[in-house]
């Protein structure tokens, strides 16, 4: 047996650095290849590019259409302007349901046995994750923004504004990811994942001011229904795409996505960690 | 000699609504430049020893170095030095084979050029070009194990880990990844490789542990294990229990063994097939006993079991909860007769297999 060179590669790896520069640099490109990653398996399921594109056109159709006429937005507000802001937020947060689903089905089919083998970031299986959801989030807005425009959305504050509001929904989106993060990483497999996600979202997202004035629900429902996170987006984003009160309701927006990522991405790295 | 794998009394118990002992002081050493097996049956605790030589999981005690470098302090570098292949063919199945490679080939931090060099290389090599962009849902099995293995080279790895590579496989297919495997180690590659089939471990490997419910029950090379068991198993069926219990007397005769009666079908393990099939036919026919099926075939994991432990290899850990460790010597199937040469008991193990 030959006692030299054991330790020496034969193929040239772009060297091991220790220094902090080099490792953030790595954790970025790691974080891309696995962003990549998940963005070309989005383009080759169709379940996917059903959940995230044909299910918002149902439900503009749907309230549009059907529960539309039976709902009065306060200060005389064509109902399809109400609804829009309402339903970019609706549909950012199912989506973030395909975070959970994802992640699990990666610890199911053993991918990330393989990736805690590789001599890559381990931040990167998380954030390229979050990343890819991020990225399909800005082309399903862009998707929901057509169709609102052809049912008649008509936003009145300008194109800045807008993508103001736009800009809100994808943070707080990225921000509720991470936590759908941490449940898909606690689930057994994906099915559960999708089971254990939809209890947290129904509440958040139809007790809310989302589809239908809060003035509308019965008086207890009336305060949760307010100031939740889900409602508290919203109403920024109508500020934003529509007009009415702002600055509150943005500031409030930010202070719920930033106290969500403070609260969830370590949570979900530390579940990340610790998952066997 | 140089070890490029040391396990060192590993022990990792798994705790949730049953206590799991996968690990009970697993120790070994695989030299430089060849095939080691990890022989066991399911649930015997090969994978999560791979798992923690992989740096997948921390052994609760014990200590483990891949090329000299230990897998919980210096997890990082054994990640740039080995390469991990599964039985659960850990590819995405929503990319192409091609992105596979370039993906995993990425993530080792190689240069993009040399990745898609490579790639092309390891389809050509696995017989996979054809199929490169195609996404690997319409691969077979077949295909998927190879692209599994594909990517775990990508990056040249020194150690190889091969946890099951052909569980599930047709057997052209098996044959196929055995002479990938073989291929490897001819280049200089060691190689780690758990199976269940004793078949696999004796054409690859050179040396092999053998392992139950979290501990090496037997070490030797593939040769030695079989030439204590005998080459060969001759298995008999007859009408009856009547038949089979004086089929027994008359097949002692013939075995290497005591033999096994399992049902109505005798089971024995014989160092000369044709020579005692013939034996065991005249035998039979003096006595007046018609078997009614009549075989010879090659020794399987299950035979190994039988006679380092006196009982069949099972999936199931019937005895992993209180930590009884069936000892080879006590349990030998044939502790009058045979004592004397129970097949390679660990404790002649220079590396102290057992605590």
């Amino acid at each position: 047996m030959t006692t030299s060179s054991i330790a020496v590669p034969t193929l040239v790896r772009t060297p091991l650095s220790t220094g902090a520069g080099a490792r953030l640099k790595w954790a970025f490109a790691d974080m891309l290849t696995i962003t990549k990653r998940n963005l070309i398996a989005y383009t080759r399921i169709p379940e996917a590019l059903f959940f995230s594109t044909v299910q918002p056109i149902m439900f503009v159709l749907l309230f549009t259409y059907v529960f539309g006429g039976a709902i009065h937005p306060p200060g005389g507000v064509p109902y399809v302007n109400y609804l829009m802001p309402g339903i970019f937020v609706q549909t950012v947060a199912f989506g973030s349901v395909s975070t959970s689903i994802g992640l699990a089905e990666d610890l199911q089919k053993g991918l990330i046995e393989r990736f805690r083998a590789l001599p890559m970031a381990r931040s990167a299986v998380l954030a390229g994750r979050t990343s890819a959801d991020l990225v399909r989030n800005v082309i399903v807005v862009i998707i929901v923004t057509a169709v609102g425009f052809a049912v008649g959305f008509r936003p009145s504050t300008g194109v800045l504004a807008y993508l103001g509001g736009l800009g809100i929904i994808l943070l707080f989106a990225y921000a509720l990811s991470w936590g759908f993060a941490f449940v898909g990483l606690s689930a057994a497999n994906s099915e559960t994942a999708q089971v254990m996600s939809f209890p947290l979202l129904f509440p958040l997202t139809f007790a809310s001011s989302a589809f239908v004035p809060v003035s509308q629900m019965p008086s207890w429902l009336q305060g949760f229904a307010t100031y939740q996170p889900v409602s508290v987006v919203v109403s920024a984003c109508r500020g934003l795409m529509i007009g009415g009160p702002t600055a509150t309701w943005v500031i409030q927006s930010l202070a719920w996505t930033i106290g969500f990522l403070v609260i969830l991405t370590p949570l979900a790295v530390w579940r990340y960690r610790t998952r066997t | 000699m140089t070890d490029a794998i040391e396990a060192q009394d590993l022990k990792k118990v798994f705790s949730g609504k049953r206590e799991v002992r996968a690990l009970d002081g697993v120790s070994f050493a695989v030299e430089e430049g060849t095939v080691f097996g990890l022989l066991g049956p399911n649930g015997a605790g090969k994978t999560t020893a791979v798992r923690v030589l992989t740096t997948i999981i921390k052994p609760d005690s014990g200590m483990a170095r891949v090329l000299s470098h230990d897998v919980t302090k210096e997890a990082g570098l054994v990640r740039s030095l080995i390469g991990l292949a599964g039985q659960y063919a850990a590819v995405d199945e929503n990319l192409t084979g091609r992105e596979n490679i370039d993906m995993v080939g990425r993530l080792n931090h190689l240069p993009k050029k040399a990745v898609t060099q490579r790639a092309v290389e390891l389809l050509a090599q696995f017989d996979l070009t054809d199929a490169a962009d195609r996404p690997l849902k319409t691969y077979s099995g077949g295909m998927r194990r190879r692209l599994d293995l594909a990517a775990a080279l990508v990056a040249r790895p020194t150690v190889l880990f091969l946890d099951e590579p052909t569980t599930g496989l047709d057997p052209q297919s098996r044959n196929d990844m055995w002479e990938v495997i073989e291929g490897l180690v001819e280049e200089g590659t060691t190689v780690l490789l758990t199976t269940q089939y004793l078949e696999e471990a004796d054409r690859l490997a050179s040396q092999l542990v053998v392992v139950d419910h979290g501990r090496v029950i037997a070490e030797g090379t593939p040769a030695a294990l079989k030439a204590n068991l005998g080459t060969t198993v001759l298995e008999v069926g007859l009408h009856d229990h009547d038949d089979a219990s004086r089929a027994t007397s008359v097949l002692a005769a013939v075995g290497s063994h005591t033999p096994n009666v399992n049902g109505n079908i005798v089971e024995v393990t014989v160092d000369n097939g044709p020579q005692a099939a013939m034996a065991a036919l005249r035998s039979l026919d003096q006595q007046g006993i018609v078997p009614t099926a009549f075989t010879l075939r090659e020794p399987s994991l299950d035979d190994v079991f039988l006679a380092l432990t006196g009982r069949r290899a099972e999936a199931e850990e019937a005895e992993e909860e209180n930590g009884v460790e069936p000892d080879p010597d006590t349990l030998n199937p044939a502790p009058s007769a045979e004592a004397e040469s129970a097949p390679i008991p660990a404790e002649t193990n220079p590396a102290g297999g057992r605590s």
